[in-house]
């Protein structure tokens, strides 16, 4: 396994308190929060913390975007903080790349992650590779958010999951947070980052609730978290599909099977020993993701499982994740393309050779 | 032989017709997306709805002065013009409704309404993503001398991407019969205009030698004068032009953006619908000048409802797609 992960599991020893902070809740206060509130405050406390944090983007002031993620933002910090521009994201990420390697941290906000598209030169020419090819010189602690996820009936521009082009990029990190607390954990270490990241949420999970401690903490990149123990069956699954897989660990309850499921939190850095150690035990692995199964992340994790858990397995590793379609708008056809619980739970049931 | 007199006779009664045509255009938009709306918030439409109502002058008038099988590309806000260039309205409600028998099989819905059949090259969901698109329909028509004229429709805010000016700067270079028409309804979704952006929006085309013209969106005469101007210029190859209309959108956004007060006060907003309203502004206009009279206007209006009614009861009774059909169409 390369260096940066291990460095980064044994950097934050203090990642196992982090997981299970619910225990020493009676010191820490927990509230419920919704993701979108998780990620709001990690930039209002960022902001606080570090004047050079600005966030760029779309009717980000305001408007507070149209999914209402920064409403207030603009109240506290400014317009000169938070701040409006044109519908320009290669003009306005462009400028954040330059920000960012001349001493500012802007967090570029791409509303729909389809938008991704018109940034690439950006992200993957210049930010991506700018501190390599200027021997190790020039930093550019630029964060992107942008969203992913479909079954929003947004139709074949505002639903994609493109977090496997990016994790492709060497130079970037990509982190894919599933719950609010592990959102608002990783946003701050994304703005602490001196790297490109690039920070994907998923639209469906705005709303959901979730405990968020109201002290201080961080969530390392490259450390998976087990959102559910199991024995029987490991299933690896990157943010919309954590909640599809524990539907479908309840599904497997109920016949018998118990799943593991981890959600490795970073496609890069990728907790690589986390999901190894946990295939190893349970013999079986599944993977999912919502992005398109074809060259995806899917299949970047089952060849890292596969590699690692051969001797151990019991069969194939399988992959669940996008129909290889265009997001089609009729909602019987959107909803054939993506996993659900119940194709999850399915494909689980073969792996471990049940009716 | 036509005498002269007979000549203008018949090419005012043509003028009158032309009027009354461009009315009940405006008036089916209006009825379309005033169920569009009613169906959105009874739950019955699924996604998003950019409603076009306020902007009906632009769309009309500009397909008014185009042939069948020129072509046109549409945006996010695209209902008016796809009817515009004549789409059905019962294809286009069973398209936004996810339905099989709608124009795109329910692949596409409201922001993605395509049809060969009338020249529309397709709505578009990225904001200036048909720029490239209606420069290429351009190149064809000059490559393979169909003489055809294209129309690129977008607002305001497609002036902040980079891909407009680059489409631009090749239409003129090559001297493409394409129409840029902008339709500056004063919003980028929720940012006033202003603040996006700089200079003056004409004098971006005019760097690059377009001819540039800007005309009240809201009097479809007018914008039928100016872009039937604009498109036998174009036709006769002597080059892309830009046309600005000013226009207003009187709802919000998309259908959910109901609480717009920290954007834009009411009062604009009543200013422009009291005041500002095309259809009002072309019925008066008719009657004043006695070419149609109030009863007429109203039959039109009557019949048109229960076409649009029609239309909706026909979309709501289809069937779905079946989920096989999902990987259908994705190779050609
Ligand atoms: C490339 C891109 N960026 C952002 C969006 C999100 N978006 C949808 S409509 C819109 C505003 C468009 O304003 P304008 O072009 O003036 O058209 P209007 O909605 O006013 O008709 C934005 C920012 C998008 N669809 N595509």
């Amino acid at each position: 396994m390369p260096e940066p992960e291990h460095k980064a599991t044994a950097e934050h020893a203090e990642t196992a308190e982090n997981r299970s902070f619910s225990a020493s809740s009676a010191v820490t206060k927990v509230r419920e929060l919704s993701f979108a509130e998780a990620i709001r405050e990690a930039l209002a406390e960022e902001m606080r913390r570090d004047s050079r944090v600005c966030i760029l983007g779309e009717d980000v002031a305001e408007a507070g975007t149209p999914f209402k993620v920064l409403s207030g933002l603009v109240e506290e910090f400014g317009k000169e903080r938070v701040i409006d521009t044109p519908i320009s994201e290669a003009g306005f990420t462009g400028v954040g790349v330059g920000a960012a390697m001349t001493g500012v941290r802007p967090v570029v906000d791409i509303m729909f992650g389809d938008f991704l598209t018109l940034v690439m030169d950006q992200l993957v020419n210049q930010a991506a590779k700018v501190h390599y090819m200027s021997g190790g010189t020039w930093k550019v602690p630029l964060v992107v958010r942008a969203t992913l996820g479909a079954t929003r009936r947004s139709a074949a521009q505002h639903s994609q999951s493109l977090h496997a082009w990016l994790s492709h990029v060497p130079g970037l990190k990509v982190v894919l947070p599933s719950t609010p607390y592990d959102a608002k954990g990783l946003l701050k270490t994304a703005i602490r980052d001196d790297n490109p990241v690039v920070f994907f949420e998923d639209k469906m999970t705005y709303k959901m609730k979730g405990p968020v401690p109201s002290d201080e903490y961080t969530i390392p990149f490259g450390v998976a978290d087990i959102k559910r123990e199991g024995r029987d069956v490991t299933i690896v699954a990157t943010s919309s599909m954590v909640q599809v897989a524990l539907g479908a660990a309840t599904l497997l309850d109920e016949v018998g099977i118990s799943a593991e499921v981890i959600d490795p939190r970073t496609t890069w850095p990728l907790d690589e020993r986390t999901l190894v150690e946990s295939a190893k035990k349970t013999s079986r692995a599944i993977v999912v993701d919502e992005g398109y199964l074809r060259y995806g992340v899917t299949a970047e994790i089952a060849s890292v499982i596969a590699e690692g858990a051969f001797y151990h397995l019991d069969g194939p590793v399988m992959r669940l994740g996008a129909m290889h379609v265009p997001i089609p708008f009729s909602p019987p056809l959107e909803d054939a393309t993506v996993p659900t619980d119940r194709s999850v739970f399915e494909a689980a049931c073969k792996l471990c050779k049940r009716p | 032989m036509t005498t002269a007199t007979n000549r203008s006779a018949a090419d005012s009664a043509t003028a009158v017709e032309r009027l009354i045509r461009m009315y009940r255009r405006m008036v089916a938009i209006r009825l379309f997306e005033e169920r569009v709306n009613d169906l959105y918030t009874r739950a019955l439409m699924p996604g998003l709805a950019h409603l076009y109502i306020g902007e009906e002058a632009v769309a009309v008038g500009i397909c008014e002065a185009l042939a069948g099988d020129d072509y046109i590309t549409s945006t996010h806000r695209g209902h008016g013009h796809c009817l515009a260039k004549g789409a059905s309205a019962d294809r286009m409600f069973a398209e936004l409704l996810g339905k099989k028998s709608g124009y795109c099989k329910g692949k596409g819905g409201s922001m993605h309404i395509a049809d060969p059949t009338t020249g529309n090259l397709g709505a578009n969901a990225i904001v200036a993503g048909s720029a490239g698109i209606a420069t290429g329909a351009a190149f064809s028509s000059k490559y393979l001398r169909t003489n055809r004229v294209v129309v690129c429709f977008f607002g305001e805010g497609a002036l902040g991407q980079g891909v407009l000016y680059e489409a631009m700067n090749l239409a003129q270079l090559w001297k493409l019969p394409v129409i840029y028409a902008c339709e500056n309804n004063l919003y980028n979704e929720y940012t006033h205009y202003s603040e996006t952006t700089a200079g003056e929006i004409l004098a971006r085309p005019a760097a690059f030698g377009l001819a540039a013209e800007s005309v009240d969106g809201q009097d479809v005469r007018a914008v039928y004068g100016t872009a039937a101007r604009l498109v036998d210029r174009a036709r006769r190859g002597e080059g892309p032009a830009f046309l600005l209309s000013n226009t207003y959108r009187f709802r919000g956004h998309h259908v959910g953006d109901v609480s717009r007060d920290y954007y834009r006060t009411k009062q604009e907003e009543q200013r422009w619908m009291v005041e500002r309203d095309p259809i009002t502004i072309l019925a008066d206009g008719l009657i004043e000048r006695n070419l149609a009279d109030r009863a007429q206007l109203d039959r039109i209006h009557s019949e048109l409802t229960s076409e649009m009614n029609a239309a909706v009861e026909s979309a709501l009774a289809a069937p779905y797609p079946t989920p096989d059909e999902a990987e259908q169409d994705v190779y050609a």
